[in-house]
Parts: C-alpha cells; structure tokens; sequence
C-alpha cells in the first residue's frame, strides 16, 4: 500500500511513509493486520510478550537527512496492546540541499488499548534541521508510555537545529503539548533556562486512567530532572543530562519510581 | 514553529476591539507597579541562580533570552490568542497542557487570580465576570492578561508584547535582588532583548490570528526542560525569597 518513493530530484530528498496496525487476534493476542514500510522504514515483527505485539524499526540509522518527508502513522485498535522499538539511535544529518527534513508520527490508540513507544535515541547532527511532528489521539481508556530522547550533537560536535512537537489529546481534549527548540536558529537554547549546557534532554510521558484513583505527587529525581503529574490522569518525567547514557538512566530512575508505587498502574509496565 | 522568521510588521492590523486607538493602556498593564503580584515571582530566576545558572549580567541575557523565546513566546501566543476573543476556558485548558510542572500551573493559578481581581477594578467586563465565575482558583495568567488587555479596548499584539515583556522583566528584576546585580546592567539587559520580544511579540500575534480559523493547537507550546524541572525543585525549598 505504502512504499519509498525517490523524491523529485528537485528536492533532492526521500519520500516514505510507514503504516502499522494493531489488533485484537481474537485469541488473546494482539495481531499486526498493518505493517507496511520501506526505505528507511524497515519494519520487524518481533516475538509477542503475552498479549502485546511487538513491532521494531531496523536500520534507521542514517534517516533522515535534511530535505527528507517521512510520515508514520499507527493505529492501536481498541483493546490491543503494541509496543514499538528501534534497533538504533536515529540520525539527523544534513541533505546537500540545506532543505529541512520532516519527520511526521500520527498515533491513535483506543479504547482499553495499549501503547508503548520506546524508541531510542534521536540525535542532532551537525549541520542537520530536522522538525519532528507527533500527534497522539488517545481514548479515554487507552494507556501509553512514550519515551523521547534527544542528543545534540554527536560528541564533541555542536548540534544542528532540530524543533519537535509533541501532541497528546486524551478523550478530544488537550493533555499534553510541548515544543522543543534547539540549536541554531532557536535563541537562548543553550541558556539557563533551557538545557544549561547539557547536550541530552528527554521525557518518558506515562497516561493511565488508574492516575486519576491514585495519583501520583511531584518527585524530584535528582537536580536535574524531575517526575510531575499533568493536569489530566498521567505523569511525566523529564531530565536533562550531559550525555545520552546519563538521561537514560534518569529516566529509567522515573519508571521505577512511577511503576514502583501502590497505584493502579504496576501492572502495566 | 518557526522561531526566526517572523518579521516585525507582518502581522496584519489587529482585529480585536479598538484597534490600537487603547495603546496608553499597554503602559498601565504592562507596568510593573500594577497590582497583580509579579513582584512576588521570579521567574525561574531564584532556582537558577542557586544552581549556578545566573551568576553576571551575560548569564542573565541568556537566561532571559531562553525563557523568552519558549514559554514567553507560548505566553504571549495564549495571551494574544484571549484578546482576539477566542475562548478562555479552551486557552486554559491549552495552558494546563503547555505546563508540564505542577509548581509552575499552581503559580499560574495564582497570578491569574491576583491579576483578574486588579482588571476587573481597571477595566470592568462581563468576559473577566465570567473567567472568575469559572475559575474561582484562578486561570492561568496569560489567558487572564489577554482577557485584561481585550477588556481595555488593547489589540492581540499589545497582550502579547506584554506577556513577552513579563517573561523576561521578571527574572531581570529578580537578579537584582538575588546576585546584587548593577540595576544598569539589568535594564541593558532588558534593553538588548527588546529586537527579540518584537519579533516573539508578532510571531505570537500572527500564531492567535490563526489559531481562530485552524484551531488552538497552532499555539506555539514551546517549552524550556530547565524552567519545568527547576520548579519543582524551587518548591520543595523550606525557605524562598520569591514564591516561583
């Protein structure tokens, strides 16, 4: 259905697109109907833990680079659960021709479905200008853990630009919205009020209806990152980091401590 | 999403109420004398000078220019979005979702409840009535000083000037205080950053002017990780000269 296609050559950029679906298998299971993608989009069926498909992104290492289209799109029916990988970190580099490259996620899980996002790291090269896009519809009974983790620069290497917006609707109502600028062209990043010299920032952002029985208080996490309820029934940790190693242990420090509580989430983790 | 390619002037004229004909009443709001309790707030300032962020006026500008260009600009763009009379129980609801810190919406809260009260005394209005009924703990701050400007007949791009200016006025008077700073180099500081808050001023106004034919979530929600995490720190301090 969906497939690569070479750009023009007057953008000089690729153009692909990938599809995933989700299930109920009807024995319990969670089935893949969906899983279409080529090019950098190289999709793997990997072995299901209990009911939960599991589907891992391979060898997108060298997308994109500037000038690149490369459009996501996942549907997690009502009552599956999926978790999504990567093999490796994503590389933003830069295209020959200066053009920004565009990563597009669109995300729907639905009702008492389940979604675990977890891809690993997305680093900014230099020279690079990649705005990345997602935007996740969730039912209200629907559950999600994303984590998103950025590395700017390669290291020892200034970070090219990279803007990400993150989306998150539950019910039709905004839960979360956030915007990340950083790099040339966004004034001030590398101040004290955003990453103060640090070069890895991330987020594990955890919705669950169980939050709004037993919610979750503000917890500090060290000085540098931080565990905070939202409005709405989920938490989020974020952290910054000097490196890519160090973030990931701070946010891993925010899962034990969101998933190690007495509420209703434990499980689900 | 652009942060650099909004040029002052290209925003077209506003079409709140009064078109610009109330811009006197920009300097009552945008005072800092004006009752609603900013004085009391840092900014982000008293965190970041503990952790050794702010130390001198170069560290200052940086810090001001970062703040101003993420939540100062999402500010101003909630603010402008208010006075060009989108609704402000769907802005604060936006807010609430571009406020990932407890400790920061909490302080909002706070502020918009100080501010709605010293409005509704300077310009009364049926909109701030019915804000306050809604929200008796108070609506986030930007939506309320876009509901203020709109209230005294100021344009979407007069809030938001207002709300960028508030985003960088505060830490700067702060810093004063907190590193006994030289109040000259502060002001030069404010000084330096005025190119940048026109261009985050307009960008904010041209993001509202959108916002009511595409929607609320061409809002700019830009957001600064050291602001959200070192607010929460700030709040768990036993003792604080500034509230947030």
């Amino acid at each position: 259905m969906t497939s690569a296609v070479a750009g023009p050559a007057v953008d000089a950029g690729l153009r692909a697109a990938a599809h995933i679906v989700a299930a109920p298998d009807g024995r319990g299971g969670t089935g893949l109907p969906v899983l279409d993608g080529a090019g950098p989009f190289a999709l793997r069926r990997l072995r299901p833990q209990g009911p939960e498909a599991h589907v891992r992104l391979v060898g997108a290492m060298s997308a994109p680079l500037g000038g690149d289209l490369l459009g996501l799109t996942v549907e997690v029916a009502d009552g599956a659960a999926l978790r999504f990988s990567t093999t490796a970190a994503t590389i933003a580099l830069p295209g020959r021709t200066g053009a920004p490259a565009a990563y597009d996620t669109r995300i729907h899980v639905g009702e008492g479905a389940t979604l675990r996002w977890l891809p690993e790291q997305l680093i900014s090269a230099r020279g690079s200008d990649l705005r990345s896009t997602t935007r996740i519809e969730l039912a209200p009974t629907a559950r999600l853990v994303l984590r998103e983790e950025q590395v700017l620069g390669r290291v020892g290497e200034d970070p090219g630009r990279l803007a990400s917006r993150l989306t998150v609707r539950r019910a039709g109502r905004p839960l979360f919205d956030q915007e990340l600028t950083y790099g040339p062209g966004a004034p001030g990043w590398d101040g004290g009020a955003v990453l103060g010299g640090h070069r890895a920032v991330g987020q594990l952002l955890v919705v669950d209806p169980a939050f709004e029985e037993h919610p979750v208080p503000p917890r500090l996490l060290g000085t540098t990152a931080a565990l905070t309820p939202l409005a709405g029934p989920a938490v989020v940790v974020s952290a910054v980091a000097p490196d890519a190693l160090r973030l990931r242990r701070l946010l891993d420090a925010g899962v034990t401590t969101v998933f190690d509580g007495d509420g209703g989430v434990r499980a689900f983790w | 999403m652009d942060t650099d390619t909004c040029a002052p002037g290209a925003v077209e004229p506003p079409d709140g109420p009064g078109p610009s004909a109330a811009r006197a009443a920009l300097l009552v709001l945008a005072d800092g004398r004006f009752p609603a309790g900013g004085h009391a707030h840092s900014g982000g300032a008293e965190a970041a000078v503990k952790a050794g962020r702010i130390r001198d006026a170069a560290t200052l500008e940086a810090f001001c220019r970062g703040r101003l260009h993420t939540t100062g600009l999402t500010a101003a763009g909630l603010a402008a979005a208010a006075t060009a009379g989108l609704d402000p129980l769907d802005l604060d609801d936006a807010a609430d979702a571009r406020t990932p810190s407890p400790a920061l919406r909490a302080a909002a809260r706070r502020l918009g409840r100080q501010l709605t009260r010293a409005a509704r005394a300077a310009w009364p209005s049926p909109e701030l009535d019915a804000l306050a009924a809604a929200r008796p703990r108070g609506a986030h701050q930007p939506v309320v000083l876009g509901l203020a400007a709109r209230a005294a007949g100021l344009a979407p791009l007069d809030a938001a000037y207002a709300a960028g200016y508030e985003a960088v006025s505060g830490p700067a008077t702060a810093a004063v205080r907190l590193l006994s700073l030289d109040p000259f180099d502060a002001t030069a500081v404010l000084a330096g950053l005025a190119p940048a808050l026109d261009r985050v001023a307009h960008e904010a106004a041209e993001a509202a002017r959108r916002a009511a034919f595409e929607g609320l979530d061409v809002l700019p929600a830009v957001s600064a990780p050291l602001l959200d995490i070192a607010a929460e720190q700030h709040a768990a301090w036993p003792v604080r000269l500034f509230a947030s």
